[in-house]
């Protein structure tokens, strides 16, 4: 048992939301809680990830690892490290907040939307867990399926564009992944990750796999200008979807860039971190603007994600500038602030669209000029929307002043144009924010509908509350996640400043 | 004494979440007493520490809490550093707070949030604590930051106020405008230092010395951004802009938050990185000159203005520039001076005015006052006492710490100290006459109030007057009391560093003989007679000849429109920030994200395989004899290619 708890982490969800689905959308009320207890169940168990994790060690713990396609040489290998273990967790996290979110306001076919989160829930924490390249490529794939089922099915009025272009965009820059992942197999004859990070690659060849890795994971984060994808997924996507792709997917992205492109191409990790510091600023600066005409409330929403998402691929990359080898913590700040930063907005961007959720289950609108005076109708709501609000504006107490912080810091000894271009966030950040704090809670109540409001009900009040406590206990006290990240790091650190030429 | 500065902290916070949890819950009376309590609490124990370090010269506190993360070699912890400035500022934050509790119990006696206003206002003391025991830049900003968010909440206090809610979106952006510079200054420190420790960081400053950045010393750039942060907190040009809409919050706020404490932060924080500054006689130039236009500009306008608390606002942010100017000449005790005996006579004026404002149904338009002295004694004879001490007037604590700050000007050795100088006395001036144009017309002469309020004008409940006279003893007294200990017997030299080449303070000390003396040295003083002036021309048009002010606005029309218009700071900011932004967003938005890539880039991609579908569509009819001919046809090209073409074709022809 001890020894097979990632794959009890990874089938017990999926396996779980096949018996939801046997129980079927007639048994609402038993899937719901059927899916719920599930949930936490793997949240618990998820947590033996943290309590026996040894954080002295860059090795992969928990390991498992059978033969699978022996004629490939294709293990199921499994294993975490102090990159892999909180997103895991931040996983199992965020999956017990969308199921409760979701438990009334789901009436179409409720115990497949459950099911389609538990086996979601299972794929991606065998994307976090895979060290096999093949096993690892097959989870990432096969993850995208109950997105765009959720997406397709429970979305808003265009939903079927944007389940299609959701799917086709980021299948598409996978499919570049695949082809780089055998090309290296065919080189060392092993799909197994650890093995690649140790395979000897020439200029050219880290260039087109560091490009083909690009393509699948800069989709994914998203960074500019492979975004447009997100911003119409978000807004089509049901609450829960939005959720889980803020909160969950977009750090497939982050993580790719930590398991693979540093390590296997740290050569051309280096070359190209200009380009990729370019885009990611690009990210922060322009889309923060972008983000401050919306007026769609979840689409300003996603694009602030990338925004802050931009955060993290510039504390990757600024690595290479940022390492001085008498004192390497400008590195570690950037690399550190990056994971943090996942993590952090893996709560924050939850708890923003689970915000307009909460206003769109009541009034049916995403628009901003809908809303106005939201604070008369909704007292304790607000509360939790504007602490939200600040911790999107990186405001310091709340985990989103932590990751932004480490990286301006690591920036600044980069290179000090790119944490001034960073730095910009603090004000646009705030603007976009605030400003629509201003028109939807602030204010008198324009629109009757407001008026009909009634605030938070126990269960919204719990996801909340919840999520409040994340929150700040991250902001008050990094250094648990710090502690548990920092070896595995230190170990990337070295990978990717180790040329293999 | 370590448990005391945790109590210190955490007894406001306490009171806060208790406050701000269980508010409706326990009651009003409940809530306030908590409050109150927790207030008191940190008040009693901060007079302790300063006996302890001040009076006592006790050691320095300087120790970590916990450790909010460990990277490699770096430590970047929670911890108190307490000294004789922080001890100092605990006594004025704490004694002004608890006022303001007290005085917010009949302030906002009507209010249906009362629990929650008390609840904010506990929360930004304990902000303010953990800013001012800060031992490191990392908890500074977090307390930097916090006191923002107090600012905010409280400034939108009333939401239901367009108003209201305008302005506190201004001013936690514009602070972060600041926060931008602060937190890259930061980031530079680090850099250098390899740490955020206050201690460490000071004794590494040698390790800036020849390194440049940006074509200037990197100490010097370094101060510059530090010194952007301080320009927000503390209101400084061209970033004063969002301290008069901060008006719209409730008084008692007006009074802690906007006058007494958050926009010293500023200040302090400049006197706190002393070490820093004295290095770099560029940054302290620009310190002192930014002082002084806020100090002379923002005093100007001061004079045009009718709402009561906006002339207060005005004269904060020129008191401001005056304690700025003072940072710039290397004279961070008097600066530190003047913000504590500002903190006193300013919350004073907030809260008077706040009894004006509460006496008269909240008419602010000191138009539509006048003769209210009869009326509301108490508050008469206290405002008198916080305008006396604004102006300078000679023994009360603001003629003290205004008339060191002239002082240290004139002993500058910095360039352009000369200019400052003329600004900083003309400020006083300035000065008095907003002061007691203010004074006549809400106190003296004719009662322009409506008959209906007129009926019901009485002074203000004891919880509003006390706190009053708690602050007019202070403010009459405490500059007579303080000064000699302050500025020339080493009480701040702990915190302190001032290089020997900076002269204001040697200065100052050679020519100081006993606040007595300086009491009848003063009418000998070009500023005294400034101050007179002052006093005389508001007293004629505001009381002897009030006709002859609209002769001069009307007279001097282009300089009343430019004061009116607050010299079109604002309106720039809407042209230029507001609605530029906005405009470049919309472009980003419609022509760059939506058409270029997304609609060109990615659905043209898409678009693009539909179209070659279309095209080789056709192609694809299904009938075996199409494909069969195809293959023939197309076999018969390539074996002819073969036999013919190439490099080494089998035929030649």
């Amino acid at each position: 048992m001890e020894n097979s708890i990632l794959s009890l982490l990874i089938w017990l969800p999926i396996f779980g939301g096949g018996l939801v689905i046997l129980l079927g959308n007639e048994r609402a009320v038993t899937a719901r809680w059927v899916s719920l207890a599930i949930s936490i169940l793997v949240f618990v168990m998820s947590l033996s990830l943290w309590t026996g994790f040894d954080s002295s060690t860059h090795l992969m713990q928990f390991a498992e690892k059978s033969s699978w396609i022996t004629y490939f040489n294709i293990y199921y290998h499994l294993g975490v490290d102090g990159i892999s273990m909180p997103l895991i967790i931040l996983t199992t996290f965020s999956t017990i907040l969308v199921i409760a979110a979701g438990w009334e306001v789901i009436q179409k076919r409720p115990a497949h939307y459950m099911a389609a989160f538990l086996m979601m829930e299972g794929l991606i924490i065998g994307v976090f867990s895979s060290l096999d390249a093949i096993l690892f490529y097959a989870f990432w794939e096969a993850s995208l399926i109950p997105m765009l089922l959720i997406v397709g099915i429970w979305g808003g009025d265009n939903r079927v564009y944007a389940a299609i272009k959701f799917f086709l965009y980021t299948f598409l820059g996978s499919v570049f992944m695949l082809v780089s992942l055998i090309y290296m197999y065919n080189k060392s004859g092993s799909f197994s990750i650890l093995d690649m990070h140790d395979l000897s690659l020439t200029v050219a060849e880290q260039a087109w796999i560091f490009w083909a890795f690009f393509m699948a994971f800069a989709v994914k984060v998203p960074m500019f200008p492979v975004h447009t994808w997100l911003p119409d997924a978000h807004v089509q996507a049901p609450t829960g979807g939005s959720v889980i792709l803020a909160a969950i997917m977009l750090k497939m992205g982050g993580y790719g860039f930590f398991r693979f492109s540093l390590p296997i191409t740290p050569d051309a990790s280096l070359q190209f971190s200009g380009v990729m510091i370019t885009l990611s600023l690009i990210a922060i600066v322009y889309i923060g603007f972008v983000a401050l005409v919306q007026r769609d409330m979840k689409k300003l929403i996603a694009y602030s994600s990338i925004s802050h998402m931009g955060f993290v691929t510039l504390g990757v990359f600024a690595l290479f500038l940022a390492y001085n080898p008498n004192s390497p913590e400008g590195a570690f700040l950037g690399l550190e602030g990056a994971m943090v930063q996942m993590i952090s907005h893996g709560f924050i961007s939850a708890a923003m669209f689970l915000v307009v959720g909460v206003l769109y289950d009541r009034l049916h609108s995403r628009e901003i000029s809908t809303y106005g005076g939201v604070i008369n109708t909704m007292p304790k709501f607000t509360g939790f929307a504007v602490l939200f609000a600040m911790a999107n504006a990186g405001l310091p107490g709340t985990s989103g002043f932590v990751g932004e912080f480490m990286v301006i810091l690591g920036a600044v000894q980069a290179n000090i144009w790119y944490a001034v271009l960073a730095a910009t966030t603090l004000i646009v950040g705030a603007a976009y924010t605030l400003w629509m704090v201003k028109r939807v809670f602030w204010g008198k109540i324009t629109n009757p509908a407001v008026q009909t409001l009634n605030d938070i009900n126990s269960r919204e009040f719990s996801i909340l509350a919840i999520l409040t406590l994340a929150v700040l206990i991250m902001g008050l006290y990094p250094q648990p996640v710090i502690e548990v990240i920092h070896v595995s790091i230190d170990h990337l650190l070295h990978q990717a400043l180790a040329s293999k030429l | 004494m370590e448990n005391f500065y945790l109590t210190i902290a955490l007894s406001p916070l306490l009171g806060a979440i208790i406050a701000g949890f269980f508010g409706r819950t326990l009651g009003r009376t409940a809530t306030h007493t908590i409050t109150v309590l927790g207030v008191l609490v940190s008040t009693v124990l901060a007079l302790m520490v300063f006996n302890y370090h001040v009076l006592e010269q006790g050691a320095i506190f300087n120790q970590n809490l916990y450790t909010w993360m460990q990277i490699g070699e770096l430590n970047i912890s929670v911890g108190f550093l307490v000294d004789n400035l922080t001890a100092v500022m605990l006594v004025v934050v704490s004694f002004v707070s608890l006022m303001v509790h007290i005085y917010t119990i009949g302030y906002m006696h009507d209010d249906k949030d009362y629990t929650k206003f008390f609840s904010y206002i506990s929360l930004f003391t304990f902000s303010m604590f953990m800013l001012v025991m800060s031992n490191n830049f990392m908890q500074l900003f977090f307390g930097w930051e916090a006191v923002g968010l107090v600012s905010y909440l409280l400034i939108g206090f009333w939401h239901h106020k367009e108003s209201a809610i305008e302005a506190n979106l201004k001013a936690f952006l514009v602070n972060r405008v600041g926060d931008f510079g602060f937190l890259l200054g930061i980031g530079l420190v680090l850099a250098f230092s390899g740490s955020l420790d206050y201690a460490e960081v000071f004794s590494s400053l040698d390790n800036t010395l020849n390194q440049q950045l940006w074509g200037m010393d990197l100490i010097t750039v370094i101060c510059l951004l530090l010194f952007v942060g301080a320009m927000g907190k503390s209101a400084q040009v061209p970033l004063h802009v969002w301290l008069p809409g901060s008006m719209e919050g409730p008084t008692p706020i007006s009074a802690l938050i906007h006058a007494a404490t958050m926009v010293t932060a500023g200040i302090f924080m400049v006197s706190r990185m002393s070490p820093m500054f004295e290095m770099s006689d560029v940054a302290l130039t620009v310190v002192m000159i930014v002082g002084a236009i806020t100090a002379l500009f923002m005093g100007l306008l001061g004079i045009v203005q009718n709402d009561i608390k906006k002339v207060v606002a005005y004269s904060t942010l020129s008191q401001l520039g005056y304690m700025t100017v003072a940072l710039g000449v290397s004279a961070y005790s008097v600066a530190i001076f003047h913000l504590m005996t500002h903190a006193f006579f300013k919350a004073l004026l907030f809260l008077g005015a706040g009894s004006v404002i509460v006496a008269m149904h909240h008419q602010q338009d000191i138009r539509k006052m006048g003769g209210l002295r009869k009326k509301m004694p108490i508050t008469y004879w206290t405002g008198l006492v916080g305008t006396l001490a604004l102006i300078g007037f000679p023994g009360f604590s603001g003629f003290y710490s205004k008339d060191m700050i002239i002082e240290a000007v004139h002993f500058s050795n910095l360039p352009y100290a000369d200019w400052v100088y003329y600004a900083v006395v003309a400020g006083v001036f300035i000065t008095a006459f907003y002061s007691l144009r203010l004074f006549f017309l809400v106190f003296h002469g004719q009662s322009r109030v409506d008959p209906h309020t007129e009926s019901h004008l009485h002074e203000s409940p004891l919880s509003i007057t006390i706190p009053l006279i708690m602050l007019a003893i202070p403010s009459a007294i405490i500059g007579y009391f303080t000064i000699e200990p302050m500025l020339f017997m080493g009480w701040l030299d702990n915190a302190i560093t001032v290089t020997s080449s900076h002269l204001p303070m040697a200065g100052l000390r050679n020519e100081f003989h006993g606040a007595t003396a300086m009491i009848f040295h003063a009418v000998q003083t070009v500023p005294f007679w400034m101050m007179i002036g002052g006093i005389a021309t508001a007293w004629i048009f505001s009381i002897y000849r009030t006709q002859w002010a609209d002769w001069v606005q009307k007279k001097f029309s282009i300089i009343d429109y430019v004061l009116q218009s607050l010299y079109g700071f604002d309106r720039f900011n809407e042209i230029v920030f507001v609605k530029g932004i906005k405009k470049l967003g919309n472009f980003l938005w419609k022509i760059s994200d939506s058409a270029l890539i997304d609609s060109i880039i990615v659905n043209g991609s898409a678009k693009f395989v539909g179209f070659i579908a279309s095209i080789v569509r056709p192609i694809q009819t299904g009938y075996v004899y199409h494909y069969a001919f195809f293959m023939i046809f197309s076999l018969l090209i390539i074996l002819t290619w073969t036999l013919f073409m190439g490099n080494n074709p089998l035929l030649v022809i």
